[in-house]
């Protein structure tokens, strides 16, 4: 476990040395902060939109689903690539610490970066009064993390495929766009419907938690969409040494 | 220190290894030498608990490099072909991560050691991308070293290297063989020579001959032989030198005016051959010896035709 904790914070120090991250973070702090100034001055100035803590939670959950894939495409594809992956294999650590602590790393660091979102909501209680519901903020924010949680899992996973990092995070956003789509279908098919929609990616973040409502399901959702990634992560991390 | 017995690796069908059976003492410098391709580095890299053989078993140690591999892994330092470092990260830096993925107590003082050991104290502070393919090697060696490993797995250590840099490495590998047990690989032959206590030499993935560098050469070399240079020798001098005792035999190189002089091992004929060439009327103009050198026994060794393992 220490192991772990070793790797991720070497990974979370490489984000501040990562131009790709400085770019995600530029990117999603412009384009959210003109989404709330748009909101803000022209929307509830006029009444048109009541005063609401996740006003561009909306957006940056798709702005994190495009952005978050180029984030964790190199955690394990740059080690193969580059050999380093020799070193971290003859290292007294174990396969599934090496993953985890990728993990750890990345999600650290986009939980960071959700950490300064909040500054929106914190401008808008001050602008209002009574001010905001922060209890429905706290689960919608929560939810948004566990859902991360997934996605960073699920790029480790392909990650580990990769020798190649663009390819590894083109591969991530395939797949997560395709999780994210699944309940689309549920609206066409009869039987196979509820299990369609709860396979999808995005229902059990807007349909409870981004509501304000914690559900058990949901976590349960996010959680094994987790672990299982992590888990066949390091599998295939295992399979490098037969290669 | 380390054994291994039938050691084998398979690449899909084809394999790499094959029964390779070797041991190495403590404290020895073993040298692993061999064309490229040969099975080097995929031994190597089964010894250093990076991936398991497919058929046969390796003890490091005293533990099973499969079954007690983080044991393994614990105690030896491992300096991969393509020394795995990363740009981004300063010498120090690199340590400390390799340091605390190893567990070593007293890091920072450790990190000096290990730096001052490998002369890279004054880079300290440089950024890996920044080194120059030289220092990055002795990096590469520092992070091996870190730990205090047993035994030190060394691929390839001083290719892409200049002389002046191959010098040093060499010499800083013979300091670290009076503490350890090293093994080396290298397609070097003057190399294995220089370094090494015992030499294996591989060959398509099989063992060909394995013996101290001294052996090997006398072993391969039999009689030692000697190159006389005289002006106008003929057949008449031939015969005067075959009757100097301790000669075997002599056969004359038509042409370059060369004679080859065979001598019984043990016999310093050098002296009263070169009086004989002298008495007889000739002009000697050179006399050298022409042990085979381990060049030579080497090409010898993995010819085709000679054991090379049974399945191609």
């Amino acid at each position: 476990m220490q192991n772990a904790w070793t790797i991720a914070r070497r990974e979370f120090r490489h984000y501040f040395v990562s131009p790709i991250a400085y770019a995600v973070a530029i990117f999603l702090f412009v384009v959210l902060g003109i989404l709330f100034y748009v909101n803000v001055s022209f929307g509830m100035a006029t009444g048109q939109i009541p005063p609401d803590g996740r006003i561009v939670m909306g957006p940056m959950v798709t702005l994190l689903l495009l952005t978050v894939p180029f984030l964790t495409m190199r955690l394990i594809a740059e080690e193969a690539g580059s050999g380093t992956i020799e070193l971290l294999l003859t290292a007294p650590i174990r396969d599934w610490e090496l993953v985890l602590g990728k993990w750890l790393g990345a999600i650290g660091f986009i939980g960071l970066l959700l950490a300064i979102t909040w500054i929106y909501p914190i401008v808008l209680h001050r602008m209002t009064t009574p001010g905001i519901d922060q209890g429905v903020l706290l689960v919608a924010y929560l939810g948004l993390l566990l859902m991360m949680s997934s996605i960073v899992a699920i790029g480790v996973m392909v990650s580990a495929f990769f020798r190649n990092s663009l390819a590894a995070g083109f591969s991530t956003l395939a797949v997560i766009l395709i999780l994210w789509v699944i309940g689309g279908l549920a609206s066409g098919y009869g039987g196979a419907n509820e299990v369609l929609r709860y396979l999808s990616f995005g229902d059990h973040l807007f349909d409870h938690m981004f509501q304000g409502v914690l559900d058990l399901s949901d976590v349960l959702y996010y959680g094994s969409l987790t672990v299982l990634p992590l888990f066949v992560a390091s599998q295939v991390v295992e399979s490098h040494r037969w290669r | 220190m380390i054994r291994t017995f039938g050691l084998t690796k398979y690449y899909g069908v084809h394999p790499a290894i094959q029964g390779l059976t070797f041991e190495a003492a403590p404290h020895e410098v073993l040298g692993f030498l061999g064309p490229n391709g040969a099975g080097k580095t995929t031994t190597l890299r089964i010894l250093a608990g990076f991936m398991p053989p497919s058929e046969g078993r390796a003890e490091v140690a005293g533990f099973d490099v499969v079954d007690q591999s983080l044991e393994v892994r614990r105690r030896v330092g491992y300096l991969p072909e393509t020394v795995p470092l990363y740009p981004d990260l300063s010498v120090t830096e690199y340590l400390e991560y390799m340091g605390s993925l190893r567990r070593v107590g007293d890091l920072d003082q450790r990190i000096d050691e290990v730096l001052e050991e490998v002369g890279l104290t004054e880079r300290s502070e440089s950024y890996i991308g920044n080194l120059s393919k030289g220092l990055r090697q002795r990096l590469g060696l520092a992070q091996a070293l870190l730990h205090k490993p047993q035994v030190l797995i060394l691929d390839e250590p001083t290719i892409g290297l200049d002389p002046a840099q191959i010098i040093d490495v060499r010499r800083l590998i013979q300091e670290l063989g009076k503490e350890r047990t090293v093994m080396l690989s290298t397609h070097i032959l003057s190399e294995a020579q220089q370094l090494c206590d015992r030499v294996l030499i591989i060959n398509k993935g099989s063992i060909v001959a394995e013996d101290t560098p001294a052996n090997l050469q006398a072993q391969l070399a039999g009689a030692e032989q000697l190159i006389v240079r005289v002006s106008g020798a003929d057949g008449a001098l031939a015969q005067a030198i075959g009757r100097i005792p301790g000669v075997a035999k002599v056969t004359q190189d038509p042409g370059a005016g060369e004679l080859r002089v065979e001598t019984s091992p043990g016999n310093d004929v050098r002296a009263r051959l070169a009086r004989t060439v002298v008495e007889e009327g000739y002009d000697l103009l050179e006399l050298r010896p022409a042990g085979l050198s381990l060049e030579s026994v080497f090409l010898q060794l993995t010819k085709e035709g000679l054991p090379v393992g049974g399945r191609d």
